[in-house]
């Protein structure tokens, strides 16, 4: 493939024409791409034109483009935000100091493990969700599940762009690693244990999006912040997208819990319908959001700091300008720690060391308001019960709570009452395969499977029934 | 006093299962007991009282358990092989704690290498999951290394780039030494915090084996039977390690074949070996039927146990006085049985814990000074025990003996591989020769005249010569005095096992405490704080 092929496929802003390098290091790795794609990626439609958006650039409407596409023709970009040509370090022990526009040297093997353990997610969740295309409950959100697809292909494509670019060997070694793992592969799994589990209903796929891309996407945004330039402006351009994947978790979990409400205030059960009663939607939602806590790291983090300190990964929205203090030194962070005696503690630690902590109370936030909007559609419908969202310490596998049990409510139990109860907050055998039952494969134009409401509107204001996949 | 006795019964972090010819020994380190307070064993690091474990493990694979003969070290945490020992307990502990915590580890390593050299018992590590620092350290100690190729896990030293220290249990040695790693891919290893995973870890030779998640057991389980079909392990009947348990007295510890005497005051230890006492068994199968209550047991295991009491709580004891009393042809008797027998499986492993023990000796960071009186017992393993001490006082008698016994001949080798008669006679290689095939008895004016003592002391001067050279050696600087020791103890050349001690003692406790590492702003001291090194650029 000459250059002036690779160009004309790959949209970019990163001078990919005269970074001879780049260019032959990607000469060897899309191919690798396709076939991953074909191989893992979702099953069975790549021969249909979908109604996708691709990012052709990153000014105003440029990464909005929308038209019928057949997924490997895909156009995978490297896009890099536009930003200042001499962006300062804004928080950690190098304040003030010019950002690098290459790696340093005493950082390239941690930065090279941030982005290796990043782009290792976005190949991950494609290959987790490859078969749900087959239950989809709409031709909507049938493109829906693709888009998300395809940018998480493109967000690999950004990971890969850093590691070859800045890298050198190493990270094309790297680069074709991302490809070789996969998830739930006994021998070569994905390195985040969460992103080996199959995503193979469609309220695990929307609690996904809401729960773990929202993870992802406070993830992004430290790395947002980052000293090295170009990963910063990378990810900071890759939250663009990222915003559309949490938008579609958010929105298809609340058109669930409208539909339930509506059948609800119709004096129906939904168990008899084909719709999901709002417990076991709050199980699943206790189940992903916990899941989601566990991917922060730990809330006493050694890692952290030194991430921090060395101005590789920022607190969320830092440049803004939000924290008083952008070095975090001499400030203690109040960390809720249980103890073998049976009681909570409060312990004061660095606030440097709860990095991931500050991180989670942003994502925490975050989850929070999206679940009070859920439970507005409730009220609206006339609705009393209410959808919540469960503590921190419940349900933790990683951190200074795993190894304890906490209720939903963040109180401290014992193992009898964990036993009692916990199939009554985490979904159970039963929750799973009713849920399954209920995936019905709805393609007609305009028509929804029975558990979910359809949307308000449709993406770039086309109407529902609009053809949004045309089957070949 | 420590107590380092361990049972499988009760260990925390170990878990010993035999499975016929296979012993499986995982590691599982429960974080909620490490050994002092103030840190949690995360991920399956270590401390003290886990290594304590893993000593005690291979001791009783050596005496309970002779039908073993393929060890494998695994680990019984998914996500997690090793760690290595843990920062925030070697960030708290002090300076002479950590040194001696190293030297144990690494004897303890010596020990299993040990096991596979003189025992017959090869050892498989199985790698299932990351391996950094003393895991690693661990790994290379036994014969083969085979790593889970996950694309994840990892083989690593991380001590330099992380920590700004050295890995203290002999990885640096045993990368170039042992496994022969090329230089210059060692040293991109060692500054690699990340460290090697599948592929080129084994290319570049840091691993012997490499297998998929799916294979790496039943490969495991594979490679252990065909050793075990290939070791020369004799078997037989194991005998139970019971419990060393001194009696603390007001002075000191009393146990039945040794006592030590402490004068804090005076920064003195004195130890009392007792040679054997009545009937003593003749052979293999009257050791197996005797058990570890035998002599030859237990004196040794006693005495090993008083060395570590000396090295943990008595740091201010800078000198420590050997005095041997019994008889000394009982002695003698004892040994030439062992050596008749010592195709023996357990007359083998008794000479083996004979000379680790003497090792153990070799290797005090304190003055040491035998006493040859007319009550000594300076015979056999003993005389070797007084030649491993820094000066011999011999007392000017008749009755004084010194006599060379068949174990003098190459079965107590010191670190460096010499017996103690060379090291002793590195200009006469014949004398040592010769003392070793004959075993001579040496009286009073021989003993000068041979070269086998310090000092000849007429009786008069006894007394008043040997307080004044205790007095002496006291007042020196501690530091210059263990320096020198460590240099003059090991003539001729090194191997192996003695560049690990050597360089522990060297570089690794020199980097200990300098302020790059434990200095306020020092590698070790800002690891996990929130604010980086700060480095005094000087090169040194």
């Amino acid at each position: 493939m000459s250059n002036v092929d690779l160009e004309a496929k790959i949209p970019n802003n990163v001078g990919l024409r005269d970074n001879k390098r780049l260019t032959m290091a990607l000469e060897k790795w899309q191919p690798k791409f396709l076939e991953w794609w074909q191989n893992t990626g979702p099953s069975d439609f790549n021969q249909h034109d979908i109604y996708l958006r691709t990012a052709i650039g990153v000014g105003q409407g440029g990464w909005a483009h929308y038209d019928y596409v057949k997924m490997p023709d895909y156009r995978w970009g490297i896009f890099l935000a536009e930003g200042p040509s001499d962006r300062k370090i804004h928080f950690g022990d190098n304040i003030g100091e010019a950002c690098w526009q290459e790696v340093p040297g005493e950082h390239r093997n941690r930065l090279r493990r941030l982005i290796v353990t990043q782009g290792d997610t976005e190949p991950a969740s494609v290959e987790q969700q490859r078969m749900l295309g087959h239950c989809c409950p709409s031709l909507y959100d049938l493109r829906s599940l693709f888009q998300v697809n395809v940018e998480e292909g493109r967000h690999l494509w950004a990971m890969v762009y850093l590691l070859q670019t800045h890298f050198g060997a190493d990270g094309r070694d790297e680069a074709e690693a991302l490809l070789d793992r996969h998830s739930g592969d006994e021998d070569n799994p994905r390195i985040l244990e969460a992103f080996n589990y199959p995503v193979d209903n469609w309220l695990d796929f929307f609690c996904f999006t809401a729960f773990m891309d929202r993870d992802g996407k406070y993830q992004l945004a430290s790395l947002a912040e980052s000293s090295f330039d170009p990963l910063a402006r990378t990810t900071q351009f890759m939250l663009a997208e990222e915003a559309y994947h949490l938008q579609t978790g958010e929105n298809g979990v609340g058109r669930i819990i409208k539909r339930t409400g509506e059948l609800m205030i119709e004096g129906k059960d939904p168990t008899t319908v084909g719709a999901i009663p709002l417990d076991i939607i709050q199980r699943y939602v206790n189940f992903w959001f916990t899941g989601s806590m566990d991917l922060f790291g730990g809330e006493d983090s050694t890692n952290a700091a030194e991430a921090f300190a060395m101005g590789l990964k920022g607190r969320y929205r830092e440049s803004d300008g939000i924290y008083k203090d952008p070095l975090a030194l001499n400030i203690g962070y109040n960390l809720e720690v249980p103890t073998d005696e049976g009681t909570v503690e409060t312990k004061e630690i660095p606030l440097r060391r709860a990095m991931n902590s500050v991180l989670q109370d942003a994502y925490i936030a975050d989850c929070t308001r999206i679940v009070s909007r859920w439970n507005r559609e409730l009220k609206k419908l006339g609705v009393e019960q209410e959808i919540k969202l469960p503590n921190r310490k419940f349900n933790r596998n990683q951190g200074v709570c795993a190894g304890y049990k906490f209720n939903p409510e963040g109180e401290l139990i014992d193992e009898a009452t964990w036993t009692k109860m916990h199939t009554t907050w985490l979904p159970t055998t039963a929750d799973r395969e009713y849920v399954t039952s209920c995936m019905v494969k709805v393609t007609e134009l305009g028509k929804f499977a029975n558990y979910i409401a359809p949307p308000a509107k449709g993406p770039n204001d086309q109407p529902i029934d609009f053809e949004y996949v045309k089957f070949h | 006093m420590t107590d380092f006795n361990r049972n499988p019964d009760s260990y925390h972090h170990w878990e010993l299962q035999i499975d016929g010819e296979i012993a499986h020994l995982r590691m599982n380190v429960n974080s909620d007991f490490p050994f002092k307070e103030g840190y949690e064993l995360k991920l399956n690091s270590y401390d003290l009282g886990v290594d304590m474990e893993l000593a005690d493990a291979v001791s009783r694979l050596r005496f309970e358990h002779p039908s073993v003969k393929t060890l494998v070290v695994g680990s019984g945490q998914e996500r997690a092989f090793c760690a290595g020992a843990n920062i925030l307990m070697l960030k708290s502990s002090t300076h002479p704690f950590k040194v001696n915590f190293c030297k144990f580890t690494n004897e303890t390593r010596l020990s299993l290498e040990d096991y596979s050299r003189h025992s017959g018992v090869k050892s498989i590590c199985a790698v299932n999951a990351a391996c950094a620092g003393g895991g690693y350290e661990l790994a290379l100690a036994c014969d083969e290394i085979h790593l889970v190729n996950d694309n994840n896990s990892a083989v690593s030293l991380p001590e330099v780039p992380l920590l700004g220290v050295l890995p203290g249990t002999g990885g640096l040695t045993r990368i170039v030494d042992k496994r022969k790693v090329r230089r210059d891919l060692a040293d991109v290893f060692c500054t690699m915090a990340e460290g090697l995973r599948g592929k080129k870890a084994l290319k570049w030779n840091f691993v012997d084996a490499i297998w998929p998640k799916s294979k790496f057991h039943a490969a495991i389980d594979t490679r252990a039977k065909e050793l075990a079909a290939e070791s020369k392990r004799a078997t037989g009947t194991g005998i139970k390690l019971d419990a060393i348990n001194a009696e603390k007295t007001d002075t000191g510890y009393s146990y039945e074949h040794v006592q030590v005497v402490i004068e804090g005051d005076k920064r003195l230890a004195t130890i009392t070996i007792k040679g054997p006492d009545g009937d003593q068994p003749k052979d293999g199968a009257g050791y197996e039927a005797k058990g570890c209550n035998a002599w030859a047991i237990k004196a040794w295991r006693e005495l090993d146990d008083a060395l570590l009491q000396l090295r943990f709580d008595h740091e201010e004891c800078g000198m420590v006085v050997l005095q041997t009393r019994g008889n000394r042809d009982a002695l003698i008797q004892v040994e030439k049985d062992l050596v008749a027998d010592k195709d023996h499986w357990l007359c083998n492993e008794i000479i083996l814990l004979m000379a680790r023990v003497c090792r153990r000796f070799d290797l005090m960071a304190r003055s040491t000074y035998a006493m040859v009186d007319e009550e000594a017992c300076a015979a056999g393993a003993f005389l070797e025990l007084s030649m491993s001490s820094d000066r011999i006082y011999a007392y000017d008698s008749d009755k004084v003996e010194m006599i060379v016994g068949p174990l003098s001949n190459g079965s107590l080798p010191m670190s460096h591989g010499l017996t103690r008669l060379h090291n002793r006679f590195l200009a006469t290689p014949e004398q040592a020769d010769k003392f070793a095939k004959e075993t001579p008895t040496l009286i009073a004016p021989e003993i000068d005249e041979q070269g086998m003592c310090t000092y000849l002391l007429d009786p008069l001067d006894w007394e008043d010569d040997v307080r004044m050279a205790l007095e002496e050696r006291v007042s020196m600087s501690p530091d210059a005095l263990t320096g020198m020791e460590a240099s003059l103890r090991f003539g001729g050349a090194e191997n192996c096992d003695s560049k690990i001690f050597g360089r522990l003692s060297a570089w690794q406790n020199w980097i200990f405490i300098r302020p790059n590492a434990t200095g306020e702003t020092g590698a070790l001291s800002r690891y996990g704080a929130p604010e980086g090194a700060q480095f005094d650029w000087r090169r040194t």
